[in-house]
């Protein structure tokens, strides 16, 4: 049997009055791959927020490894995490290799980096300055971070915002392996469909509640969840004027 | 001539203690420029200046009182921009106003300004005794045996502090290590380079150095060279001509400066921006 690396119970996020997530349950078993998906403002870098400890006055519950997040902050050390947008300064002086070896833990070798960075294809640029790499290179270049401590689990927030096809596909091609060769469990939310019915084997709609969970399949080939879907996603766009 | 300067006891101490002076403050000064408190090193400084207007107006040792000043503003002002979100640049003001008013106030309460005022300000190379040589040793190799220990937390915290919260570094802790280091920094560099100019070595051989460099050790190193030289030059000069070394050590780091910004349009290095802009999220 498969064992459930994340479980999520009734989780409820409330900033002050906008309901963020509302009673949201799921679990995922070691070597799924994830796929997200949900609108605009449908809760999902919140979602995030909460498992990775950055938010902590939610309702409900989330165990990673069986042990509660609330009692431990051990499996962060399990998890490789690639945010929506990672912001830092723009001209920092910081290299590629700096910025994958900001991640490694004290027992880790350093010959770890050169090994991530081959895998996300950026090894010749690991000498140049990060600013001055291209929004989709910079993306690889947090990917290869978020490995560098061999994660169990890697979760990456809507990483393909604003990067041309070709990036894409690569992207998409890196995420594959590490999954299927390297049995890496992976959380990822997307605002693409055709990207997540093709990658994803397990998907999760997300928009306040959870109204799916499950076999991406089941999902891609039901009409009505499909029409469900676009409907809940048109009626939070009408209620939020977010980007 | 430099020979017989450099035969002076006074000389040797000023020279010895404006060296650790440096390397502190270009490393400290990185962490703060990058996380956009260049002014932050300045507001602790007139802080400072209260706690050194109250040493002498109450008759306790000056400089032990600006230490303790500085440090808990640094924290204080820390505990209140988490708490209150007031920005950054504002707080500042604050701490930078208050300090210069409580030392205005004490001094005019005592009759106005006295040499050692004055040398508190702009920076003396005679005020660097053997005991304080002793302390800003001491307090410059703990800082910066704690720099290198923490090393990788640090510059990561400074790149990004979500992420480094994600990767288990206890940021908040660290935070108020690195405020409180800059207060210790600031309080240890007053008395060579003055309240009134610390925050320019705080400040300058960093942005130097980020006009040349790609990575963040490279930037360390340089920085560190960059204010060594500005230090050993304008102590020099300072004992050479007469003037408050505070002055000469800021002047040689702004020549320094210029000339790399010159090189730098000449095309010799290419990179265009020189100071920090955060990404808009
Ligand atoms: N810090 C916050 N304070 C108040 N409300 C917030 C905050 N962060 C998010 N929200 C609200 O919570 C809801 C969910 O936001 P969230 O960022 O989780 O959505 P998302 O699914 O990640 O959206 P996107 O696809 O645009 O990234 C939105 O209505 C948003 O306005
Ligand atoms: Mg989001």
């Amino acid at each position: 049997m498969l064992m459930k690396v994340v479980e999520i119970e009734n989780l409820t996020v409330d900033y002050q009055g906008i309901l963020a997530l509302d009673k949201v349950n799921f679990s995922v078993e070691s070597k799924d791959f994830l796929g997200i998906i949900g609108p605009n403002g449908a809760g999902k870098t919140t979602l995030f927020s909460c498992m990775l400890g950055l938010l902590n006055n939610y309702k409900g519950e989330i165990r990673f490894f069986g042990t509660s997040i609330k009692k431990s902050k051990k499996y962060l050390g399990q998890i490789g995490y690639v945010p929506q947008k990672p912001a830092f300064e723009k001209n920092f002086p910081a290299t590629i290799s700096e910025v994958v070896g900001m991640g490694l833990t004290k027992n880790s070798k350093k010959d770890k980096i050169d090994e991530v960075l081959q895998k996300v294809w950026l090894h010749e640029l690991s000498h140049r300055r990060i600013g001055d790499l291209s929004g989709g290179q910079q993306q690889r270049v947090f990917i290869a971070k978020a490995l560098v401590n061999d994660p169990q689990i890697l979760i990456l927030d809507e990483p393909v915002t604003g990067i041309d096809s070709q990036s894409k596909e690569l992207f998409y091609q890196i995420l594959l392996d590490l999954n299927q060769k390297e049995n890496i469990t992976i959380i990822w939310s997307s605002h693409d469909l055709d990207a997540v019915a093709k990658l994803a084997s397990k998907v999760a709609c997300l928009n306040r509640t959870l109204f799916f969970h499950g076999i991406s399949e089941e999902f891609f080939h039901n009409e009505d969840l499909l029409k469900m879907y676009s409907e809940s996603s048109m009626q939070m766009h009408m209620h939020h004027h977010e980007d | 001539m430099v020979f017989e300067i450099l035969s002076y006891g006074f000389m040797h101490r000023a020279l010895i203690s404006g060296i650790a002076i440096a390397l502190m403050c270009s490393i400290v000064g990185l962490f703060l420029v990058l996380r956009r408190y260049s002014l932050f090193g300045d507001a602790l400084a007139h802080a400072a200046f209260g706690g050194i207007a109250a040493g002498l107006f109450f008759g306790i040792y000056p400089i032990w009182v600006a230490f303790g000043v500085s440090v808990s503003s640094a924290l204080g002002l820390t505990k209140i921009r988490q708490k209150f979100q007031i920005s950054g640049d504002a707080t500042v003001a604050i701490l930078l106003s208050s300090g210069l008013a409580v030392g205005v106030v004490l001094i005019s309460l005592s009759g106005g300004f006295t040499v050692d005022i004055f040398s508190f300000l702009f920076g003396s190379i005679l005020l660097v005794s053997l005991e304080n040589t002793i302390l800003i040793l001491g307090l410059a190799g703990s800082i910066l045996i704690i720099i290198l220990l923490l090393y990788r937390q640090l510059v990561y915290t400074t790149f990004n502090e979500e992420q480094a919260k994600v990767s288990g570094i206890p940021v908040e802790k660290l935070n108020y290590l690195l405020v409180t280091i800059a207060g210790i920094t600031v309080v240890s560099s007053m008395q060579l380079v003055g309240i009134l100019l610390i925050s320019s070595l705080i400040v300058i051989p960093n942005v130097t150095a980020m006009l040349f460099s790609r990575g963040f050790k490279q930037t360390a190193i340089l920085s560190m060279t960059f204010a060594v030289s500005s230090v050993v030059t304008g102590i020099l000069a300072s004992y050479t001509f007469n003037i408050a070394p505070g002055g000469m050590i800021v002047l040689i780091s702004i020549v320094i400066f210029s000339v790399s910004l010159g090189i730098k349009s000449a095309g010799l290095i290419k990179n265009k921006t020189i100071i920090p802009s955060i990404k808009q999220v």
